[in-house]
């Protein structure tokens, strides 16, 4: 056993330090670490600038136009990306449909779709959910049916889908749709590729707690999608759905982002005063942050094991769903002592689309971390539930 | 012992839960907190009729005399509403104040105006750096001519836009964290030096940060007599709004408990609705048991509200405050997470109450301050040698 990162992995790390304190603007990061909304135009903009390091698709082999990394020095690439304060990779593109395109798509549909992903040329979204089929994904119902006209051979969809992440900046949504309604539930559905500006296509806007425009309803009416956009074979779409939800485990424990945000709890923390001291000092607090920061370290330490036993190929289990329900509950954890932290200050709240001036209500830092703590309670929803992924570890781990 | 309420209780209580289905409806309350004002003269004045703004007030001052235990009545009922009137903050805290430290005519002068709806007054009291202890004032009151000179900064002064006045404590002696020396000063919400920082809480109401740079007050705006330091009195108003708050979130505890169940029964997965998981139905029933600990200490605050002993009655409301602070955000978030999605949506309730049991968790001292109250009072309790 060795549980130091070898020097080539060292070295790693200190070029992506370097390039990452290089090119991040100030202003990008200070969003970042303050949890403020960022703009469509920046996270295109820190895509751009890693694409043209060779580094915007970081877990993508060299044959696809990726760095060719393996899963060691993704996880060091994401954590240092994380403590510099960089906004976190979109997902849907470059970590859920491209490793799709990869495997399963044509070499057509390769080098049409992956270069502008990489590039962020495309913004893609992910149109899982329904209305009706949340956990239960296989009983969605979003139709699909497959015709030929004089225009060749197509797919009309008609449907909706929900929850849609970014939705209202996409260019791309990966879909999972119903192709055959008479197959059981897994086996009917197909992966299909649609472009937003098709005709029949409606985004709306679907406003959260936080006050913010972060997830949307899209609604396909007799959407015309060519066949060429079909993922693989018709009504094969699940395997390709579960490849995908179990593909990306780099970063699914957050490690980076929590190790961040709780040196923000601590700066936070010294600068707040109680009883005359600073917050730090007092011992109630404290060791509450010291829970954290010890859960902190075994879920770091847990992550390496995963990742060092699928760079030694042994077949990724269910570790996954340990990592995830893990992770988020610690970066939950984070943002309730953070506001607890700034107490009534965490209140003052401004919604998206009020101006986004500095008042002076209360210290700068506090301004927003009431509404992060609302936006965070999506991590354990969101991905397959807290309590799906438990019923996942229970079924394939514990064989219950 | 009886844990009953008698029937004139059980007429307010349902007078309550009347208005606010019938006049308060979830649309309405949308539309009151984006207009400008962010609340309802209208509303309050139906609040006034409904006599629930004078239930705090003595008959010998206009009122109807009622006790702590009609006001945690009024709050339960109108707690599941989400009400953005100052309810607890001039009907409960501000008429506590005034009744017991206000001078004869000071009462006259306000009460009968309070409960009749015609005059809102807040008490703007904490301060940043108190961190929820009640005796933490900086603001300061000097004597100049034949009054006094305000300074200082208020923090999150919850409902101050609506005011009319502010109740103001000010040191005139001493250091913070004294309980001698400081005293409380009526203040007229547009008196020049006053600056209202209003802005909008997460949980959809008003609210200001109150600075005050040589605001000259005459001598008659002193509240009570100028010999008593007053924290003694804003201590117990502030604990009898700690009771009225323990029962307001009761009231919001229990309808986010109610809507997850609905849910739970209704949203179907996998075939069957969602409440058939066993795991969802152990978490609903840990809500459940947070939810019954919480009305168990909402009614010992409010029974130990008006207790002369201050550290009984500290201890007790500190203890309130513990047992719900960690019922509203164990329930505020379990709802969220139970309804998935749809719990994240601004057009649900229970993000709603989510966020009011959040803030309520926040104010009047978290959770930590008073477990850290109550510790420091029953260390005392044990006996050092055997
Ligand atoms: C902010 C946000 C962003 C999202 N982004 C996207 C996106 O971009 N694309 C997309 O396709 N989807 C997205 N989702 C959808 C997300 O994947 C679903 O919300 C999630 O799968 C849960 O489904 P649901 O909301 O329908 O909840 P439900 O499935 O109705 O679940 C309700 C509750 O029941 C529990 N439950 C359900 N079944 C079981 C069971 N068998 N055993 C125990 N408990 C159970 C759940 O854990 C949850 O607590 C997003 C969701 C959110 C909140």
């Amino acid at each position: 056993m060795d549980l130091t990162f070898t020097p080539e992995e060292q070295a790693f790390r200190q070029e992506v330090r370097a390039f990452v304190r290089d090119k991040l603007p100030a202003s990008l990061r200070h969003k970042v670490v303050n949890s403020l909304r960022l703009t469509r135009d920046d996270h295109v903009m820190w895509q751009r600038t890693l694409h043209e390091r060779g580094w915007g698709g970081p877990g993508w082999p060299r044959e696809h136009g990726g760095p060719g990394w393996n899963a060691v020095q993704q996880y060091i690439f994401e954590e240092e990306c994380a403590a510099a304060g960089a906004p976190r990779l979109i997902p849907f593109g470059i970590k859920m449909v491209a490793p799709v395109i990869m495997a399963f798509g044509s070499p057509e549909q390769q080098k049409r779709f992956l270069p502008d992903i990489s590039s962020a040329r495309k913004w893609w979204c992910q149109g899982y959910s329904e209305p009706g089929s949340g956990s239960d994904l296989a009983s969605l119902k979003t139709r699909a049916v497959r015709g030929f006209d004089k225009d060749g051979d197509h797919f009309v969809v008609n449907g909706q889908k929900t929850w849609t992440t970014l939705g209202q900046h996409a260019d791309w949504i990966f879909c999972l749709v119903r192709t055959d309604p008479q197959a059981k539930a897994q086996r009917g559905i197909s992966f299909l590729l649609i472009d937003m500006k098709s005709p029949g296509i409606t985004v709306r806007p679907i406003i959260t707690l936080d006050g913010a425009h972060e997830v949307n309803e899209v609604w396909f009416e007799n959407v015309r999608v060519p066949a060429e956009n079909l993922i693989g074979e018709e009504n094969k779409g699940w395997t390709y759905a579960k490849f995908l939800l179990g593909h990306e485990r780099s970063n699914i424990a957050g490690i980076g982002i929590s190790k961040r945000e709780i040196e923000r709890l601590k700066r936070v923390a010294a600068t707040e005063m109680k009883n005359g001291k600073p917050l730090l000092e007092d011992p109630l607090f404290s060791a509450k942050v010291a829970q954290i920061e010890i859960d902190l370290m075994a879920l770091e330490m847990t992550n390496l094991r995963v990742l060092s036993d699928e760079a030694n190929e042994k077949a990724p289990g269910p570790a996954a769903s340990i990592l995830k329900i893990k992770g988020t509950e610690i970066q939950q954890a984070i943002t309730e002592l953070l506001v607890a932290a700034v107490g009534p200050y965490a209140l003052p709240f401004k919604a998206e689309n009020e101006s986004d001036e500095e008042g002076d209500i209360g210290p700068r830092y506090a301004a927003g971390l009431g509404a992060h703590y609302c936006n965070m309670r999506k991590l354990s929803i969101f991905g397959g539930s807290n309590e799906i992924q438990k019923n996942i570890i229970s079924q394939q781990l514990l064989g219950l | 012992m009886d844990f009953s309420f008698s029937e004139e209780q059980h007429q307010l209580q349902d007078a309550i839960s009347r208005f606010v289905q019938g006049d308060y409806s979830f649309e309405r309350r949308h539309k009151i907190l984006k207009s400008a004002d962010g609340w309802s003269r209208e509303v309050w004045q139906g609040l006034a009729d409904l006599g629930v703004l004078a239930m705090n007030i003595p008959e010998a001052d206009g009122g109807l005399g009622y006790g702590p235990i009609e006001t945690l009545l009024a709050m339960q009922s109108a707690g599941p509403a989400l009400l953005c009137e100052p309810l607890l903050d001039s009907a409960v805290i501000a008429t506590a104040l005034v009744r017991d430290f206000g001078s004869p005519e000071q009462r006259a002068e306000l009460l009968p105006a309070m409960g009749g709806g015609e005059r809102i007054v807040v008490l703007a009291h904490t301060e940043a750096a108190g961190r929820g202890q009640p005796v933490w004032v900086e603001t300061s009151a000097k004597k100049s001519g034949d009054g006094y000179l305000l300074n200082g900064h208020k923090a999150v002064v919850s409902l101050a836009p609506a005011a009319d006045e502010l109740l103001v404590s000010a040191r005139m002696s001493g250091q913070p964290g004294e309980a001698d020396g400081v005293a409380v000063f009526r203040v007229s919400k547009d008196a020049p030096g006053l600056v209202l920082k209003a802005f909008k809480t997460l949980d959809g109401r008003r609210a200001a940060d109150v600075v005050l740079t040589d605001v000259k007050v005459p001598a008659a705006s002193l509240l009570g007599a100028p010999t008593t330091s007053a924290t003694a009195a804003i201590d117990r108003a502030l604990d009898i709004g700690l009771a009225a708050l323990c029962a307001e979130s009761l009231g919001v505890m229990e309808a986010t408990v109610n809507a997850t169940i609905e849910y739970l029964k209704t949203r179907q997965q996998f075939g069957q609705p969602i409440g058939r998981f066993q795991a969802l139905q152990h978490r609903t029933a840990d809500m459940l048991l947070h939810l019954e600990q919480s009305r168990s200490m909402a009614y010992l605050a409010a029974m130990h509200c008006n207790v002369a002993d201050d550290t009984q009655r500290r201890k007790t409301l500190s203890a309130a405050k513990v047992v719900i602070g960690n019922a509203c955000r164990f329930i505020g978030q379990q709802s969220v997470q139970l309804h998935g999605g749809m719990g994240m949506t601004e057009e649900l309730n229970v993000s709603h109450f989510f966020k009011r049991l959040m803030a309520i968790e926040l104010s009047f001292g978290d959770t930590d301050t008073h477990l850290q109250r109550f510790a420091a009072l029953t260390q005392r309790d044990i006996p050092l040698a055997a």
